[in-house]
């Protein structure tokens, strides 16, 4: 039977962890998400189902636990927020060109430095672009209500094994605090070591005598070498980029105006769409779920049709570049954005629209 | 005598443990790094530990340990081994992990992960090589370089004023309670590498017994770096690196 309960989205991303057989989280406290790690110690999974749940040092080190336990093939995780996240970038980019899954949370808060506690879309250029140094991307998912910060939680762990590279859920402060139904995915085992020796062949479990050693590591002294490890890791980005790409279009078919955005403020849009659509305008909104891989293609599509978009972020404007490359100047690509943990209402979203598009 | 006649098993007295590959080494010629090397692999293989070890490099010159060594390896980034080997062996209880770490990887740049895996006892054993240089990098100053002593970034010798006083880092992690056995040994002669191997197997049974952490410091000639040949950086060694890092247990419970 389903099991539905009320919950904040940073105790669903605590609760479908435990449930999807994750097997450690390793975090450091840090304000909107600090309950993920709280949720973890009051429910004590070490007595259920084995995972380990540790508090780090820093964020610095809960990365680098990350590291360790997914080199071992474990299933991974650890969560923070901006001021956090940039810490781990070192650990992330070691992560991605040493090819191996795990599952990072970032619930974004206003900066740049110290910033605010309150909510942000401001680490989309830092989680879609790279953010560590070196050529590489992450899977990143961005969830808009508390279902879906349960539900990625096994998406994000499913992909990132699937194409052993790691996965970012971006939430903000609004999607981590505030509470809705949830209806939580059932308990999976976590994988034996025997099961995982058969599935990642690559995992430092212990060298048995019928194999080589396995050695988990980002090092490779000739350019050559180095080259074919960044050819490889652009090979996998582009399959990524064309099985993966996820979004959610709402009235986009007849459009002449479309939304775009993503997480919380995807929600005011499908609002401002609605009281617009009573006006007579025939707005649509277009949610990307998958901020890498981005769904270029379907704005294109969009593009083909509508007269303009509006993209809006909780930011200064990030994803609409990508927007406008997508579009590449065929219709006009505007911005509105609110800044420093400011979110703004449907009507504001609407006004905007309309004089910056309709006009 | 025929060749055949020589290599008798009955002959034997010397032979490389199977744990070491066939390779040729990175390191410079009189480097301790080899010597430890061969005795972790030897402990290894006496121990029979072989497929529950897992070893994380540093960055430095020992990153490439994992080329030496017959195991299951992670390579770290720079100082954050204790962390990789302190998830490790959570998430594999039954496993034996150890970290392999330089004096500026692991009381430098690595400061917080050292202390606070000592401090949480983890059950690993982690290997300290001292050779108050940054060998890799070309010879610059260590957090363990000596007063007075030249190095690249100090050319005019390490002033206390200016940089801060050489980091007795094995006598701070003595203080915490998570470590259950903190020595400091070396490998510059055949009593001192004998000593060094019953630490190393003191070091690796405390993990298996779960104990806590053990951290076995070795102090380490690095000749290229100090610029002398392999006798001079012994001589120097025993003279003015033993005085500030005297060798012993400076815990064992």
């Amino acid at each position: 039977m389903e099991e539905i309960r009320l919950m904040k989205g940073n105790e669903a991303i605590a609760e479908a962890a435990i449930r999807y057989g994750c097997d450690g989280y390793f975090g450091y406290p840090i304000t909107p998400q600090s309950e993920i790690m709280e949720t973890l110690m009051e429910l004590q999974p070490w007595k259920t189902t084995g995972m380990v749940v540790l508090q780090a040092e820093s964020e610095v080190s809960a990365i680098n636990m990350v590291y360790g336990g997914a080199g071992c093939g474990k299933s991974v995780m650890t969560s923070s927020s901006s001021p956090g996240v940039s810490l781990k970038q070192e650990g992330i980019s070691y992560i991605a060109c040493a090819e191996l899954p795990c599952l990072i949370v970032n619930v974004m808060r206003g900066g740049p430095g110290l910033g605010t506690i309150q909510p942000s879309q401001a680490d989309y250029f830092q989680a879609v672009k790279g953010g560590g140094h070196g050529d590489y991307r992450l899977i990143v998912l961005a969830p808009s209500s508390v279902q879906e910060m349960a539900d990625f939680v096994a998406l994000g762990f499913d992909l990132a094994f699937k194409y052993r590279t790691p996965s970012m859920i971006i939430a903000d402060g609004i999607i981590g605090q505030m509470m809705e139904k949830v209806i939580l995915p059932p308990y999976r085992p976590r994988r034996t070591n025997d099961e995982i020796r058969q599935q990642c062949p690559w995992a430092t479990l212990g060298k048995p005598d019928n194999r080589e050693r396995n050695v988990t590591t980002s090092l490779a002294l000739e350019a050559e070498e180095m080259e074919r490890t960044n050819l490889r890791l652009q090979a996998k980005y582009k399959e990524i980029c064309e099985n993966e790409v996820r979004f959610e279009a709402v009235n986009c078919d007849d459009a002449d105006f479309v939304l775009i955005a993503f997480g919380s403020i995807a929600r005011v849009c499908m609002s401002a769409m609605e009281i617009g659509r009573k006006e007579g305008l025939k707005i649509g909104v277009l949610r990307p779920i998958t901020l890498y891989p981005f769904p270029t293609l379907k704005i294109q599509e969009l593009a083909k049709k509508a007269k303009g978009i509006l993209t809006v972020e909780l930011s200064a404007g990030q994803m609409v570049e990508d927007v406008r490359l997508a579009v590449n100047g065929s219709i006009p690509v505007e911005f509105y954005g609110r800044m420093g943990g400011v979110v703004p209402t449907p009507e504001e979203v609407l006004e905007q629209l309309k004089k910056q598009l309709v006009k | 005598m025929t060749t055949q006649d020589i290599i008798k098993p009955e002959n034997l007295v010397y032979t490389k443990t199977s744990i070491m590959n066939d390779r040729n080494m990175h390191y410079c010629p009189g480097c301790s790094h080899g010597v430890v090397h061969k005795l972790i692999g030897e402990v290894i293989e006496e121990m029979g530990i072989k497929e529950t070890v897992i070893g994380i490099a540093p960055v430095g010159c020992a990153v490439f340990a994992y080329n030496y060594l017959d195991i299951d390896w992670q390579e770290a980034a720079h100082g954050r081994a204790p962390a990789i080997a302190t998830a490790i062996s959570r998430l594999l209880p039954e496993n034996c992990v150890f970290t392999y770490q330089g004096d500026g990887d692991l009381a430098a740049i690595g400061t917080a992960e050292t202390i606070h895996a000592c401090n949480r006892g983890e059950n690993i054993v982690i290997f300290f090589i001292n050779n108050a240089i940054y060998g890799m990098t070309g010879g610059q100053m260590a957090p363990t370089t000596l007063e007075g002593m030249k190095t690249a970034t100090c050319p005019y010798g390490r002033d206390v004023k200016l940089n801060g006083f050489p980091l007795k880092i094995s006598d701070l992690l003595a203080q915490l309670d998570g470590t259950c056995y903190v020595t400091r040994q070396s490998v510059h002669t055949v009593p001192a590498i004998r000593k060094s191997k019953k630490a190393i197997r003191k070091a690796f049974e405390n993990a298996m017994a779960k104990k806590g952490t053990s951290v076995v410091e070795f102090v380490s000639t690095c000749n290229s770096g100090w610029k002398m040949t392999p006798h001079q950086a012994n001589m120097w060694m025993e003279e003015n690196m033993f005085k500030k890092y005297p060798l012993g247990d400076l815990k064992d419970k």
